[in-house]
């Protein structure tokens, strides 16, 4: 059997992405706490129940929270919210779709084949970004 | 183990599953498409947000271990400990927002 392919020490793709997982799982965390205050200093503790407040943390999208009692929707709608959600969109399609690519690699060992795999998933990657971006700027 | 299985599992679970909804949430607005509605429709039911719920609040106590151990490598003869807290943090918030979810959906 050929031995495995084991990244070398020192500034390579692997040792970044290992880097970005944890910062980026800190930063994603950081975001929401951010949320979760925000929505409770603009009065969520009269306006939503725990759900929607939960909804609001994981993404503060002003749709997560049309079901709820806000008497205004505009200081849920703006462009502070938006950068916290591209953020949020960034950070979190990036951590995700790189842990897809390490649970995928334990299974797929051929050089050519991983190739492959990055590439469709670098495609996946950016549609789910794309999408990610325009639907925060539009909505 | 355990955390490491839940930990993988409940990473795959909210990257498909999350990544379907940003594209249904594209296709309701840009495309018309039905498939978005039906999907959204799935993924707003009691059942599936009491699983994706679990995923996010696990996977995040989860990785913050993660994150400390790595950053503080000493603290891994706490391994065991952390592992007694995480599910002592996991478990109360989760039971909360699942009871309350439940109360929501049966009472309005």
């Amino acid at each position: 059997m050929k031995p495995r392919k084991v990244p070398t020490p020192g500034w390579n793709f692997e040792y970044l992405m290992w880097l970005f997982t944890r910062i980026s799982g800190a930063a994603m965390l950081l975001l929401a706490l951010i949320g979760f205050v925000g929505a409770l200093i603009m009065g969520a503790r009269y306006h939503m129940d725990l759900g929607t407040l939960m909804r609001w943390t994981f993404f503060p999208n002003p749709n997560h929270v049309l079901n709820s009692d806000i008497p205004d929707i505009a200081p849920w709608a703006n462009a502070y919210w938006q950068i916290m959600q591209l953020l949020l969109v960034f950070f979190g399609a990036t951590h995700g779709f790189n842990g897809l690519r390490l649970v995928l690699e334990e299974y797929i060992h051929s050089w050519g084949w991983q190739l492959a795999l990055r590439l469709v998933l670098m495609i996946l990657w950016l549609i789910t970004l794309g999408a990610g971006f325009f639907l925060v700027l539009t909505s | 183990m355990w955390a490491w299985i839940l930990h993988r599992i409940s990473g795959l679970g909210m990257i498909l599953f999350i990544a379907g909804h940003v594209l249904a949430g594209f296709g309701i607005q840009q495309l018309g498409g039905d498939w978005a509605i039906w999907y959204n429709t799935i993924y707003e039911s009691l059942y599936f947000q009491l699983f994706i719920y679990f995923c996010v609040i696990f996977h995040a106590v989860n990785g913050a271990r993660i994150i400390i151990l790595d950053t503080w490598p000493a603290l891994i003869k706490f391994q065991r400990e952390f592992i007694w807290l995480e599910w002592a943090i996991v478990l109360p918030v989760y039971a909360l927002t699942a009871w309350i979810m439940i109360q929501r959906s049966l009472g309005g």
